[in-house]
């Protein structure tokens, strides 16, 4: 009798019990996901706050101790936006050669990739496969490696100097991944579409230009962001090839100020957040496109 | 006699004829004709400005005497160590973390979206940007982090790029910060793509946690997990801008990785064949990752 009545209050103390332990640690998880976020943001805010809090000190307290600007001044971003220092003489000229720059490697990489990859992938060209693998063997090689014969040849050419000798050599590097891109989302796309067009007689340049490039479009938008990014983000190129000053694009010009002991911090600053801002706003606008991008054709792993 | 001329000629005519149809593959004169065309373009783009630079490059750093000087120096010894630290640490604490933060981000809620886009943060900015921005932030005097932790902590923080190995943690640790969070949404994405059923299969069969990701998750992601990192390992092999901004190379040509002792040697020291030589001499590591990788890209649909 006594177990009998003993058991439900034992029974239902335990159930509080472990009831109690899930909501514990429930709670500890929860915990433990804050934790973890708090550290997250800080970690990857630093370095992006330390860039904010400089380029807003006011010239000439740089040096100084404090965790955020006293006396916030725009004085440096109007520097920049007015070319008023002299580190900052040619930036407008510079910023249209980065924007250049940008955007022919862009439009030549997609260019080259849609029409190598519609060669390729939809007419099927005989021995394609070389052309693949020579994309191929180009994604994996470093660009880096390649440097300084790069940069003898383009000597020889006369191209030294010259923002041409700097998109040849982007080009060459984006494009095996634009065809990569291009040929996964391809087979998507029915053969079909262009064997009926082909039928009703239009050529294959038409049939490029009016059905394959519009129905790439996503994998254009993805591509296109990805060349972008990787003109504006590259450096060792243009700092071998461009020197002058009307020649040489933002990250050169910031690049020469590292290492000198009069470096005016505040100007460098609110430089590289202005040349900053566009592939920012380019990857939040192209978010979920690029995402795709990465993953297309599924990573089926 | 007649005959037989007609026959010697009508034969490499035939031959020729089906050779180059087998050469178009089925495509018909005209369509053959664009198709060159269309692929043309990249490669001549391939030809003027990878493999001409690949056979340049090789042919200026074919001399032995060149690596006779590279293996003596001094600088270019500890600059081997260096690459072998850079890549050991950055490749897998990366990847490791990459890892882990992708589970932590397949958390449902929206607070989970808003912080895997800050956290996505230092992806989109360049590079150049936010490696100026942290050799300062690592100034021993007047650097943000050495404030903090004087201002938070009270503690003197040490002089972060004047000690070979702590100038090196810190390019290593910006590498970390730089691209983890892309390999994030690589492994995330990966994740993304096992079946629903396959989770919730494993979740009613008890293999949840460290259980389901041993047994279940991992073995799926596995296979994009290598090629991840023989990919980050190639690219961070090239890697330039981390070490040129963040340490420069110092103290003292200290911190130097193959990539950037071979610019110092052709630019600073304008002895463009050692340079050469600095960079080929990591061939016997490129060597089996790009044939590796190739093979693996190949075979697998697995695109970054």
């Amino acid at each position: 009798m006594s177990t009998i009545t003993a058991d439900p209050r034992l029974a239902s103390r335990a159930s509080t019990r472990a009831r109690r332990a899930v909501r514990r640690g429930r709670y500890l998880g929860k915990a433990g996901v804050l934790v973890l976020s708090v550290l997250l943001v800080v970690w990857t805010i630093v370095p992006i706050y330390n860039m904010v809090l400089i380029s807003l000190e006011p010239e000439g307290d740089v040096f100084t101790d404090h965790l955020w600007p006293k006396v916030p001044s725009v004085e440096s971003f109007l520097g920049v936006m007015t070319e008023g220092h002299w580190y900052l003489e040619h930036f407008w000229r510079q910023f249209a050669n980065s924007l250049y720059l940008g955007a022919m490697v862009t439009f030549l990489t997609l260019l080259f990739g849609s029409l190598t990859s519609f060669s390729i992938g939809r007419m099927r060209i005989r021995h394609g496969w070389l052309v693949s693998n020579c994309a191929l063997l180009t994604y994996v090689i470093p660009a880096s490696f390649l440097a300084i014969p790069f940069y003898r040849i383009m000597q020889n050419y006369g191209l030294a100097n010259n923002l041409w000798s700097v998109i040849a050599a982007l080009v060459a590097f984006a494009t095996p991944y634009a065809i990569f891109v291009f040929q996964e989302y391809g087979r998507s796309i029915p053969i079909e579409v262009d064997e009926s067009a082909r039928i009703d007689g239009a050529s294959p340049f038409q049939i490029y230009r009016r059905i394959y490039l519009p129905l790439m479009a996503p994998a254009l938008v993805a591509v296109g962001t990805y060349a972008l990014l990787l003109a504006w983000n590259e450096f060792l190129y243009q700092f071998l090839l461009l020197s002058t000053k009307s020649s040489m694009t933002v990250p050169v010009a910031l690049a020469q100020f590292l290492n000198s002991d009069q470096s005016p911090w505040n100007y460098m600053m609110a430089t590289a957040i202005v040349y900053a801002l566009p592939p920012v706003a380019i990857y939040y606008a192209f978010r979920r496109r690029m995402t795709a991008g990465l993953t297309m054709g599924g990573v089926k792993g | 006699m007649n005959s037989v001329s007609v026959a010697d000629v009508g034969r490499p005519a035939l031959r020729w004829h089906t050779f180059s149809r087998s050469l178009r593959g089925g495509l018909k004169g005209g369509e053959y004709t664009w198709a060159v065309a269309f692929v043309v373009p990249y490669l001549a783009v391939f030809v003027t400005f990878v493999a001409y630079p690949v056979v340049y490059g090789l042919w200026m750093g074919s001399e032995p005497s060149l690596y006779r000087d590279l293996f003596t120096d001094p600088i270019y010894q500890s600059t081997v160590v260096n690459t072998v630290l850079y890549l050991a640490l950055g490749v897998n604490v990366k990847m490791f973390l990459a890892l882990l933060l992708s589970g932590f981000f397949m958390r449902p809620g929206r607070w989970m979206k808003v912080l895997l886009l800050i956290f996505v943060l230092p992806w989109a900015v360049p590079q150049i940007s936010v490696f100026i921005s942290i050799h300062w932030m690592l100034n021993g005097e007047w650097g943000f982090l050495n404030n903090a932790l004087y201002t938070l902590f009270r503690v003197e923080g040490p002089f972060w790029l004047n000690d070979r190995w702590m100038a090196l943690g810190s390019v290593i640790a910006s590498h970390i910060w730089k691209w983890t969070p892309f390999w994030t949404l690589i492994l995330l994405a990966g994740r993304m793509a096992i079946p629903l059923e396959i989770r919730d299969t494993a979740r009613v069969d008890g293999a949840t946690g460290v259980r389901g990701f041993v047994h279940i998750t991992f073995p799926l992601l596995a296979n994009l997990y290598l090629i991840s990192t023989l990919l980050s390992t190639i690219f961070l092999l090239g890697d330039f801008n981390a070490v040129y901004f963040i340490s420069g190379g110092g103290p003292a040509d200290s911190t130097h990785v193959l990539a950037t002792l071979g610019i110092r040697d052709a630019f600073d020291l304008a002895q463009p064949r050692l340079g050469v030589a600095a960079v080929m001499s990591a061939l016997p590591l490129v060597v089996p990752l790009v044939i590796v990788l190739m093979r693996k890209l190949r075979t697998t649909e697995v695109q970054l």
